[in-house]
């Protein structure tokens, strides 16, 4: 039983290019409800849920909610993060393609909690399909007066637009995506103020990632207490897995949080294919940890995963089997995050080009001692003290791996016994 | 206040402050690089990163606020290493050929790594040599030094408003470059050298031009004058260790002398010369009802921001030069005929707080003729110090030195020029006597003096109320522009210098200006003024004579020939 279909229940058999199918499928209900509740009632059903992002860092968020809500000055701005660059990801794009118009509810949703009165749907620039089917779906709600002034004679006025990225991975970091509205080169900014106190354009913004708004329908409709019993007592309700790598049924997959991540491989995912064995599994995506099989029955959990320096990440799970060579995973992955640094801060601008040069020495079986110290310093220095979260998380693969498979690295050395100093 | 902990130490600290400036008022150093006081915080060089209890990530103590109960540790191996490896990053994409650098042992880089121990780089050098910028007579840039600190960027847009340059690219191609073309020749740069000010390395300095200057003391046909700008000598002295608010005149003099000039002049006294041709001109332009306000022309930054910026506004600009070019001009014509010198055996030198300078003196406006310059060679109050240590010259036991005659009697009028408002308060002084024919009760005009970004005054002239504005760096210039754009401006006069605290904080200026000192200069500037015997720029005896013997009279022939100037729109290549 590890599935448990929520947030994909409905979908191949709702067809995503209709809001009267949706809507005759329960889209908006849940929307409606909202707007006879007081705003703090649904900021405090949301609480109750203990509901946490599902866009990498897990942030709680009803204390972005909240914090949102009690700013004075507007206008409010809702932003959804729909820029899914981290490889190995690809749920966002299920959930746009799939089911365009839960987004835009739980967006509603949230922009009616904390008064918002504009929304921007921030899509990575190569998801053609998602842009046009999110533009048709916002076309459509505006017809049926569901986005626009006075929404349902409730008083509430909200508008929604679709932006494209243009091919840079940092954007999906709240700062750099909030920069790339206001139409600036796509890099960071130092926090505090945070978004919710200046977000776009120096104002008030809630920025939330595709999947955590899809929960609001469902914790408006169930509420709180019963949406937190889905799950574990510490991580509530269910995450949308992205399986792929070496594995049979690669796809994306709902399940409740506690599943552990063999149950997703082999019972949902069919296992490796070929009857090799699992050599490691990348969690999260590019930027999460590198585990060897003997951890795998870890679960899926935002504790479990702190334990080892990595946050859940989106949800990514790329599975690697025994003729992958880690240097040439870890080569990829750095040469992937040299590139996609904004160049702003010292350690991730400059960092990189030393991961890379000292891996590749690695990767050549020409390491030395003093190499591999140099390695593991500079990565610590590049995840404790980058200024986003792509320097910050960027070198976790490589910290995980200096654990998990210390051995490899020894191996890689120019010389035999290379003990280290 | 906030009760805090840094390295296990009870501390209290006022609210709002970061930690970086509670530690350093608790005696706790932490190092940094970006970071630059009075410029917006970006914290991207990471290198003042601390440890703060609850953030499993280090902080950078330049961003981060004070909370009550906050735990600080700044001295664990953790943040040590995390400093010592940044450092070591930027030292392998950096031009290290430090002995020969410009700034070696005045280098904040320099400084960093010496601090922090480095005797070796664990990282491979990766630097790729870029090509240098050395095509405008006043701002050299060598990209190559460029650590990516982001400190020029924020000068040129948050306190100028000029936008030059900006951050180009991604990734470890990063670089920081004038926005549209290669050089700063190509773009609207004012050559105002702020950006040379905040450099924490040489990656943007003055163009030197020391060498030509020596070649000149030491060639035999050439008669070498210098001429000194009024806040020089409120500056000179940090050079050699002092701190900000005394004046060093009779050191200045005399180290001048040494490095052997062959006169030492003043620019004060054609700054009081200045008042008087651009008091009359204001006259005359109310009197005849000729364009208003009339704005400074003694800025050559500000003056390169109008032909660039505000081509429709140069009727506005008063068409006087400014002190340094009527000085130059005076020298190779007065003062040579009086001398018996052939101009073109005359060498003049001019030490500026200013990098534009440098530009201004190789216009050709500002010529006597085809082959001669007014000006020769501009050099910066860095470059001046940098000459006097190379000549063994111990600056802080010399005696002092007197100017020579006859540009050496000056006033407090002139001495006030160095000051943002100072060319307001001096004209002030001398258009309400020359209009009001009578006395000034109180000399001295303070609405004009201060640090905030525009001052304004009311004055009484012939019995009317005269409204006059006096605005530093061009970001608040450009408020007063726009009023006179719309048609509402109230101000009949208005003063505009470019770098912020006037020229006393140009962008010339000893490294490590911050607004405190430029205030502590600016009242030293005002020491000068109140010591001064004579006040008031047409009262100096020498400009009487000067007019008697040789101009004859404000605005007449002779000043339009060599103290009045015209000016160019130019036309954007962008």
């Amino acid at each position: 039983m590890p599935e448990h279909k929520m947030l994909t229940k409905r979908i191949g058999d709702i067809n995503p290019l209709s809001i009267k199918d949706a809507m005759e499928k329960g889209s908006y209900k849940q929307f409606k409800k909202a707007l006879s509740m007081e705003r703090i009632d649904i900021i405090d059903e949301i609480e109750k849920a203990n509901l946490r992002g599902r866009g990498g860092a897990g942030f709680p968020m009803h204390i972005k909610l909240m914090s949102t809500a009690k700013q004075e000055a507007t206008p409010k701005y809702i932003v959804c993060n729909a820029d899914e660059g981290e490889p190995g990801n690809f749920k966002d794009r299920y959930l746009m393609e799939k089911d365009p118009h839960m987004i835009l509810e739980g967006m509603l949703i949230a922009a009616y909690a904390v008064g918002a009165s504009r929304g921007f749907f921030y899509i990575r620039g190569e998801y053609d399909q998602a842009i046009s089917i999110m533009k048709w779906a916002i076309e459509e709600a505006k017809e049926k007066g569901l986005l626009g002034k006075n929404i349902n004679d409730s008083g509430f006025d909200f508008e929604m637009e679709v932006r494209t990225g243009a091919g840079s991975y940092v954007v999906g970091e709240e700062f750099a995506m909030i920069e790339s509205i206001e139409g600036k080169s796509g890099r960071t900014r130092v926090k505090p103020p945070f978004p919710t106190d200046e977000g776009v354009f120096g104002m008030p913004t809630l920025l939330n990632n595709v999947e955590t708004y899809c929960n609001l329908p469902f914790i408006v409709e169930m509420g709180g207490n019963n949406y937190k019993k889905i799950g574990t007592p510490t991580s509530t309700g269910t995450k949308l897995i992205s399986l792929s790598g070496n594995i049979t049924n690669p796809g994306v997959y709902e399940v409740p949080f506690g599943t552990t991540i063999r149950e997703v491989i082999d019972t949902l995912g069919g296992g490796v294919p070929s009857d090799r064995k699992i050599k490691m599994v990348q969690l999260g995506g590019a930027c999460g940890p590198i585990i060897p099989e003997f951890m795998l029955d870890m679960q899926i959990d935002y504790e479990r995963f702190e334990e080892f320096e990595s946050k859940t990440g989106a949800g990514a799970i790329i599975v690697m089997d025994d003729r992958q060579d880690l240097f040439e995973v870890l080569l990829r992955i750095v040469k992937f995050f040299e590139h996609e640094s904004c160049g702003r801060c010292t350690p991730c601008r400059e960092g990189h080009v030393h991961l890379e040069k000292l891996l590749r020495k690695f990767f050549k079986h020409d390491g030395t001692p003093n190499e591999l110290y140099s390695l593991e310093s500079l990565a610590r220095v590049i995840h404790q003290s980058s200024l986003c979260g792509l320097g910050q998380s960027s070198p976790i693969s490589i910290i995980s791996t200096l654990g998990y498979f210390r051995n490899e690295f020894h191996d890689r050395m120019a010389f035999d016994g290379g003990e280290e100093s | 206040m906030i009760k805090l902990k840094i390295n296990g130490f009870d501390i209290e600290a006022k609210q709002g402050a970061t930690v970086l400036e509670t530690a350093k008022e608790n005696g706790i150093d932490i190092p940094t690089l970006c970071y630059y006081p009075d410029l917006k915080i970006n914290s991207d060089c990471r290198v003042c990163s601390v440890e703060i209890s609850g953030s499993k990530n280090l902080q950078t103590a330049c961003s981060t606020p004070v909370k009550e109960g906050m735990e600080v540790k700044t001295n664990t191996s953790k943040v040590y290493n995390a400093r010592k490896t940044i450092t070591e990053l930027i030292l392998a994409n950096h031009d290290t050929n430090c002995t020969t650098c410009s700034r070696n042992l005045k280098c904040e880089l320099q400084d960093l790594a010496n601090t922090l121990g480095i005797d070796e780089n664990r990282f491979e050098k990766v630097l790729e040599m870029d090509e240098v910028d050395n095509h405008n007579p006043s701002i050299y840039r060598n990209p190559n030094r460029c650590i990516k600190c982001g400190r020029c960027i924020e000068v040129c847009k948050d306190v100028e408003g000029t936008y030059v340059l900006e951050n180009q690219g991604r990734s470890n191609e990063v670089k920081v470059a004038p926005k549209y073309g290669k050089y700063l020749s190509d773009e609207d740069c004012t050559f105002c050298g702020q950006c040379a000010s905040v450099c924490p390395v040489a990656a943007i300095t003055e163009k030197d031009d020391s060498q030509r200057v020596f070649d000149a003391i030491n060639n035999p046909k050439k008669h070498v004058i210098v001429q000194v700008a009024p806040a020089i000598r409120v500056a000179i002295g940090e050079e050699f260790g002092h701190e900000a608010g005394g004046q060093w005149t009779g050191q200045l003099i005399s180290a001048l002398k040494r490095l052997g000039f062959d006169r030492v002049f003043d620019t004060d006294f054609t700054a009081d010369l200045t008042i008087i041709e651009e008091g009359h001109e204001l006259l005359e332009r109310v009197k005849t009802g000729g364009t208003l306000p009339m704005m400074t022309s003694c800025c050559p930054g500000w003056i390169n921001y109008a032909e660039q910026q505000h081509p429709d506004m140069l009727d506005h600009l008063s068409t006087c030069k400014s002190p340094q070019q009527m000085f130059g001009a005076l020298a190779k014509t007065y003062y040579a005929e009086s001398a018996k010198i052939d101009p073109e055996d005359m060498y003049v030198v001019s030490i500026m707080p200013c990098t534009a300078k440098k530009y201004e003196a190789a216009r050709k406006e500002m010529q006597i003729n085809e082959s001669i310059q007014d000006v020769d060679a501009v050099l910066t109050t860095r470059e001046l110090a940098k000459m006097i240590r190379s000549q063994g010259i111990n600056f802080n036991n010399l005696k002092d030195g007197e100017f020579d005659t006859p540009f050496g009697i000056t006033t407090g009028a002139a001495a006030i020029f160095g000051a943002t408002g100072g060319v307001m308060e001096a004209a002030l002084r001398t258009v309400s006597e020359v209009v009001n024919e009578k006395p000034l009760e109180k000399i001295e005009f303070k609405d004009v003096r201060g640090f905030d970004g525009i001052k304004e005054a009311t004055v009484e002239l012939g019995g009317n109320p005269v409204k006059v504005a006096v605005a530093h760096t061009l970001k608040h210039a450009e408020t007063l522009i726009s009023q006179v754009k719309a048609g509402k401006s109230e101000y009949a006069f208005i003063e505009v210098m470019t770098c912020p605290g006037g020229c006393v904080g140009g962008g010339g200026q000893p490294y490590g200006t911050t607004n405190k000192k430029r205030i502590e200069r600016i009242e030293s500037t005002y020491r000068v003024d109140g010591a001064m015997q004579i006040r008031k720029s047409h009262e100096n005896p020498t400009i009487k004579k000067l007019y008697d013997d040789f101009l004859k009279e404000p605005l007449g022939k002779k000043s339009h020939t060599l103290l009045h100037t015209h000016y160019h729109p130019r036309h954007k290549k962008t």
